[in-house]
Formats: C-alpha cells, sequence, structure tokens
C-alpha cells in the first residue's frame, strides 16, 4: 500500500469531499455490480430505522491533527490539519459527562494528544468520576515524536487511562507500508515502555489494547487466532506483552476509499463486504450505544459518520443543545459504508461484536 | 480472447450444485468442516491449503487461499514457504521415483 505525504484535503482531492465519497459509495457503474442498499438490508431483519439501545459511550475526537499520514485513515488526519478542539468545546464534553452517564469516554483524533490541552482535558474527566472509562487511542509513535511526549506512559498510569494502539502487523514491512517509513521500530519502542511502567502487564490494571486492520483490500478474520500469533510473535521478537487484539474492519471511506479506487480493487472490497454481511453483526453495531462528538462539538452517531459529516438526524446537533432523550430515540443515519461494520463476525472500536455466521 | 480460466468463475464455484444438488452439498458440508479449527488452528489450515492449491496448480484455490491466509493475519513469506513446502514435496516426490528408475536400469543392465 503505497503511503500518502500529504491528507486528501491538503491535496484537495476531489476525495477529501464528503459528498463525494457519498456519491461515490451509492454509484452503482464505479461498482460493476448490483449492490442492495445496506438500508434494505436492515428491513429485511426489522432494524430499520436503526435505533440507539442506550448511550453508553461517548467517543470525542479532540482533532484531525497527527503525527503519521496513515494511508488506511478513515478521518484523512495528518500533520497539515489544523481542526483541533477547544478548551470551551471540552468543557461542553464535560458538562454533558456531569449529567449524563456514560460509562465509557474514548478519546480519538488524529493524534489525541497533540491537542495542546488533552492532558487537561483528561484530568477533568478523571476528577469527575475516578472510575469512568477512558480509553486514549494512542498511534505509539507520538510517544517518540517529540520529547514532551515521552512521559505519556506515566501520565496515562496516573489517570489509569486505557491504551488502544494500532498496530496492523508484527512485521516492519507491512506496518510501514500501511502506517508509514519507520512507524513499526518506534511502536515497538513505545509498546516498551508502556510495558515498563506496567501496561499490558498481569494484575497491573493497566490495559494496552491493539487494534489489527487489515494491510490492504482484504478482511479481518478469526480475531482470536490474530491475537494468539501476534502474542507469541511481539513477545518472542521484542519482549512485548498486552491484553487484547481488537480486529477490525477497513471502512471504505476517506483515504481507505482512495486506495481501494486507486488499486482497483475497490468493487471487489465491496463485493467481499456484501458476500460477508451477517445480520448478527447488524444488531450490534457501535452506533446504538456510542455517540461521536467531532472537534467542533457537533454530534454524530459514529466516527465515520463523522467523517462523512452525517451529522445526527434530530434536534440536538451541537453539544451545546445536548438532549438525552432525544439522543436516544433519534434514528441513526446508515449508508452504504456501514456494510465495513457488519462483515464477518462484525467489526467496532472494541474489535469483533458478534460470532461469525460462516 | 477465450482462455479456459476465468477468475470470475470462482464466485460460481457454489453453483456446481445446479448439476447434482445432492453430492454438491454433501462435499461443502465436508468442506466447511474441514476447515474449521480442531487439532490445527484454521491459520494453519489455510496455510497447507495454499500449499496443496500450488501443488495442484489450482488458480482458483491458489486466489482463494491467498486472500484466505492475508485474511487469517499470515506474513508474506509465511506464504512463500507453504509454496517452497509444496515444491519440496513435488521436487521430491519426483526424485525419489528416481530409485525406481535406478531398480529398473540396475535390473536391464548387465
Ligand atoms: S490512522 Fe491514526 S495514526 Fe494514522 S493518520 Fe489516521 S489518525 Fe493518524
Ligand atoms: S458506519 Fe457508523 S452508522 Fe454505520 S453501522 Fe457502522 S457504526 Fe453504525
Amino acid at each position: 500500500m503505497a503511503n500518502p505525504v500529504k491528507s486528501l484535503k491538503a491535496q484537495k482531492h476531489e476525495l477529501g469531499e464528503t459528498e463525494f465519497q457519498l456519491k461515490v459509495l451509492n454509484d452503482t457503474e464505479k461498482l460493476g455490480f448490483e449492490m442492495p442498499k445496506f438500508k434494505s438490508k436492515l428491513q429485511a431483519i426489522d432494524l430499520y430505522p436503526l435505533k440507539p439501545t442506550g448511550l453508553e459511550i461517548l467517543q470525542i475526537n479532540v482533532g484531525k491533527m497527527c503525527n503519521q499520514v496513515c494511508a488506511h485513515c478513515h478521518v484523512d488526519a495528518g500533520p497539515d490539519r489544523k481542526e483541533i478542539m477547544t478548551k470551551e468545546t471540552m468543557e461542553l464534553c464535560l458538562d454533558a459527562l456531569k449529567n449524563h452517564t456514560f460509562h465509557t469516554v474514548d478519546l480519538t483524533g488524529g493524534a489525541p494528544e497533540m491537542n495542546p490541552n488533552f492532558r487537561w482535558f483528561v484530568e477533568q474527566i478523571r476528577a469527575i468520576d475516578s472510575e469512568i472509562k477512558i480509553i486514549v487511542r494512542c498511534n505509539l509513535t507520538i510517544i517518540l515524536a517529540n520529547p514532551r511526549f515521552h512521559d505519556l506512559p506515566d501520565f496515562f498510569k496516573t489517570h489509569k487511562v486505557e491504551v488502544v494502539s494500532s498496530l496492523p502487523a508484527y512485521t516492519e514491512a507491512r506496518t510501514d507500508a500501511q502506517r508509514g517509513n519507520g512507524v513499526f521500530r518506534d511502536s515497538i519502542k513505545a509498546l516498551q515502555m508502556l510495558n515498563a511502567v506496567g501496561y499490558g502487564q498481569v494484575g497491573s490494571g493497566l490495559e494496552l489494547n491493539l487494534v489489527y486492520n487489515p494491510s490492504g483490500a482484504f478482511l479481518p478474520s478469526g480475531q482470536a487466532g490474530l491475537e494468539l500469533n501476534f502474542k507469541r510473535k511481539l513477545k518472542a521478537d521484542f519482549g512485548i506483552e498486552f491484553n487484547q487484539l481488537f480486529a477490525i474492519t477497513n471502512i471504505p471511506i476517506s483515504r481507505y476509499l482512495d486506495y481501494l479506487i486507486v488499486s482497483d480493487n475497490y468493487g471487489a472490497y465491496m463485493e467481499k463486504l456484501l458476500n460477508a454481511y451477517n445480520p448478527g453483526a447488524a444488531e450490534h453495531v457501535m452506533c446504538r450505544n456510542t455517540l461521536s462528538i467531532g472537534w467542533d462539538g457537533f454530534v454524530f452517531d459514529c466516527d465515520f459518520n463523522q467523517m462523512l459529516d452525517l451529522k445526527v438526524a434530530c434536534g440536538a446537533k451541537h453539544l451545546r443543545d445536548f438532549d438525552r432523550e432525544e439522543l436516544e430515540n433519534r434514528s441513526i443515519i446508515v449508508n452504504q459504508h456501514c456494510f465495513g461494520c457488519t462483515a464477518g463476525a462484525g467489526s467496532s472500536c472494541g474489535g469483533e461484536v458478534a460470532q461469525a455466521t460462516a | 480472447m477465450k482462455t479456459y480460466y476465468n477468475p470470475e468463475d470462482l464466485k460460481k464455484f457454489g453453483n456446481i450444485g445446479e448439476f447434482g444438488q445432492e453430492l454438491a452439498d454433501k462435499f461443502f458440508s465436508y468442506y466447511n468442516e474441514v476447515f474449521k479449527a480442531g487439532a490445527l488452528t484454521e491459520r494453519e489450515k489455510s496455510l497447507i491449503a495454499l500449499a496443496v492449491a500450488h501443488a495442484v496448480q489450482c488458480p482458483y484455490c491458489i486466489d482463494a487461499y491467498t486472500s484466505d491466509t492475508l485474511e487469517k493475519g499470515c506474513a508474506e513469506d509465511e506464504l512463500m514457504e507453504a509454496v517452497h513446502v509444496a515444491s519440496a514435496i513435488r521436487g521430491g516426490a519426483s526424485l525419489v521415483h528416481g530409485v525406481q528408475m535406478m531398480n529398473k536400469t540396475k535390473e536391464l543392465l548387465m
């Protein structure tokens, strides 16, 4: 997979526009076959309109700025992206957390740690609730990117933050192809630093989970088998330990969509997603218990809808107008990219969601 | 250009029952059972399948099991080592018959 140097937005690429992405996803000619609508798949199992099962997880995207430019990035993040959450918007998130019960706050980006108010934000969340689960989607290399980030493992430990990090392979070539040159080596060093303060160690209570996204136009298969192998290899080669591996399907939007089209894999990949459609996974898609907040305070059904600029279909489109009841009764917006969440065992930010049917 | 092999035909494998459902059903149910994790993991079975695909030189199976091994998290060197195993066995199978040739030769020569 060729690694881009700039975001689609900075390249002024047509796929940098969300309307264009949605047009492509619904373009039968581009697909080369008649793909049923995701909506019709939900209708067939009485799941349309798709409704939330509750609000349990608040996923907050604190900005698109990142030190990496990964080829599969659905955020189109990179060093050239300047959109980051302000302290005022973080205050609105804190209000939502104070007044409503979410059991988990999931901080994502870009590289969330690059937001200058990131540490303040984590401290405030921890101050509201000493038990709430705080997750940070840490890309690992940020820990080594600059001396001011070297103490992040200690900071995470102090505030009992669960670390979730992408590592597409336990080999250098495969990882660097997806995430950029030198990423594998820095990721390994960062994992060793996290291990050194107790992360991923039995009995420490400090969770270190890895995310596996296929580095190419294929689906992940068998989370348990992948986890076993990652554990064996990382331990043997680098002495690294971690808790769980989440196998996640690449969603065909943004830079991954660009990769699929450029590599002439688009139609075949969508067909793979369709053939692997699993109604059991559809019932457990993460948008049913998660709300996603954008860097500017707008509210979305999930991080993918956020990147397609599909704001929630109800009055409470911004955190300023947060209305739990309205949000719990909204209909979730679905489109063709949702097939990525329902393929095989299904995937969410926490990996597999259901028992595979085939 | 007409060729004997068409990548699109792989997708039609499931339709093989059109000319005889009962045996096709029996084959696919056996096939699916074989590839479930047992004493061997699904990953190991997939690598074996990739090697056998090369031994029997089936382009459909090479296509299918290249994807399948990647999906199961195998790395490029693992795929290539599986192909070398197939190659070694195929080569060895030819070579070991050289013993028969030698036997026969010794029988015939003075
Ligand atoms: S995938 Fe993560 S680490 Fe890579 S560019 Fe996107 S936000 Fe940054
Ligand atoms: S893409 Fe978002 S809205 Fe669609 S099924 Fe997945 S989580 Fe739900």
